[in-house]
Parts: structure tokens; sequence; C-alpha cells
């Protein structure tokens, strides 16, 4: 990852003691939930899609706009 | 996605590392995916479209950037356009909230996660992805506003409103448990989404 992806996490922990003031506990919970899906293994359908990327090489379906409902 | 300008093609060492890069962030659009629209079998649905399309527009990709941050453009737009033809109502997921409460220990409370997770759901979406960048995501105010298109001061705008009403919320206690079904919040938010989609965030795919 870039770069500025490190400087993101200083800025987190800085907003963390400034941002608007106090930092109440949920600011906790919320990153919490965000960082608890990061860290789940990624499900197969994923290892799947990103196998088939591969295969079509360049050309994946042109649009699926449109075509969804 | 309406940008038209001519682009190298990419060669074959380019595409792996596109294709790398996006691996990495896979993660991160869940996590993404799953605050916006809280059920996680949609959220992964959302991630994997958002793949597709990034796969297709990798051309406009310019190495070296964030990836994390295109893709969670593209992402965004998806989303607001799968509200539209209301396939999302924000609903919440019992079910993964007891998951996510068990998990991770050290957190001295974890039980109001599932309140948050809830408050966080009846946020107008254009404040919920604001925190979410912001406050989860670590985005600064700068990347978050690229990403959904608005000016900075926006953005501080919506994380601000955003933190006051969850602060009260999870102050009082008083998160309402149905709000984004009703009829009405559910009209209001489609409204707000209007504003949020004229941003479109495609400032930063051009980037």
């Amino acid at each position: 990852m870039p770069r500025n992806e490190r400087e993101n996490e200083n800025e987190r922990r800085a907003a963390k003691t400034t941002g608007d003031g106090a930092s109440p506990e949920w600011a906790d919970g919320l990153r919490h939930l965000y960082d608890a899906v990061v860290e789940e293994p990624l499900p197969d359908s994923f290892k799947d899609l990103l196998a088939k990327l591969d295969e079509d090489g360049d050309d994946v379906p042109p649009s699926k706009e449109g075509k969804r409902d | 996605m309406a940008e038209k300008k001519e682009l190298p093609k990419r060669t074959a060492s380019e595409k792996a590392d596109f294709k790398r890069e996006l691996t990495e962030v896979v993660p991160h659009l869940r996590a993404f995916a799953r605050g916006l629209c809280g059920r996680p079998d949609m959220a992964d649905d959302l991630v994997q479209e958002t793949m597709l399309k990034a796969w297709a527009a990798q051309d406009r990709f310019e190495p070296g950037t964030s990836m994390r941050a295109w893709t969670f453009v593209i992402l965004r737009n998806a989303y607001l356009t799968d509200m539209r033809r209301n396939r999302f109502r924000g609903e919440y997921d019992e079910g993964v909230a007891e998951r996510i409460l068990t998990a991770p220990a050290g957190q001295e409370e974890p039980l109001h996660l599932s309140d948050m997770h809830r408050a966080l759901l009846t946020l107008p979406p254009e404040r919920r992805e604001a925190l979410l960048l912001v406050g989860a995501g670590g985005f600064s105010y700068e990347e978050a506003a690229n990403i959904c298109g608005c000016a900075v001061g926006t953005i501080k705008s919506r994380v601000g409103r955003a933190r006051a009403t969850l602060n009260s919320m999870l102050a009082d206690g008083d998160i309402p448990r149905r709000s984004i079904d009703d009829d009405s919040a559910h009209r209001a938010i489609l409204e707000e989404l209007d504003d949020v989609a004229a941003g479109k965030g495609e400032a930063a795919a051009k980037a």
C-alpha cells in the first residue's frame, strides 16, 4: 500500500485525541467493527472471482450495468 | 466514469500489479461495504460488483496512487445506484453483530458495539459514509472528500454531525430500532442520496 496509507494511520491516531474534542468510547468500537471485517478470512467466492479475472484476461464482460434486474 | 482521456494500454506486469493491489484492498472493501449496507451478504455482493468494475476500468487507475481510495469510489457509486433501486435498506444484522462482539478481546465495553452498529445504520447515508471513511477507514478529511466528490468542509461537517448524533444516541441509549424500515425515513434517505450522488466522487476516480 502506498505511503500515504501510513500517514493516515497517524492521522487516525491523532484524530482520536484531537478531533472534535472528546473521543467517545464508541469511536474505538467503530474502528473495531471495520477492523474485524478486514481481518476476516476471505470467503472462497472472492478467491474464485480473483482467479477468474486472470482467465478472462482483458475482457470482463463489457458492462454488468443495465442487465442486473 | 465519464473520462475520455487517451490511456496507455496496460502491460502484463502492470496488470499483475493491479491485480495484486486489488487483492490487497478486498478486505477493506468488505469492511467499508459492511458499514454502508449492514447486511454481510449484500455487502459482499457489492464488493464483487466493485471488483469487476475496477478490473474493467483498470486503465483508468494511475499506478502509485491509492488503490483503496480508487476502489472505494467505485464501491460507493455502486452502492448509491443499488440504494436507488431499493436493494438495500440498511438492514441491521443481529447475527453479525453478535459474532463481531465475541471476536476480539481487550475491549472494555464490547457490548456497546452492537448498539454502535445499529446507531451507525440509522445515520443518513452521506454522514454514515463520511464517518466510516474518516473514523473507521482512517482516511484524512481530504481523501474522504475526494472519494465522495465534495468539499473538505462538507466532509468535516458530515463527520461532525454523525459524531454528534451517535454521541447522543449512545449516551441516551435511544437508538431507533426500525427507523430505516420506516417508509418516511426511507424516503428521506433516498432524497439525501440524490445530494450524495450529485458528487459521485469522480474527482478521485480521475485523479
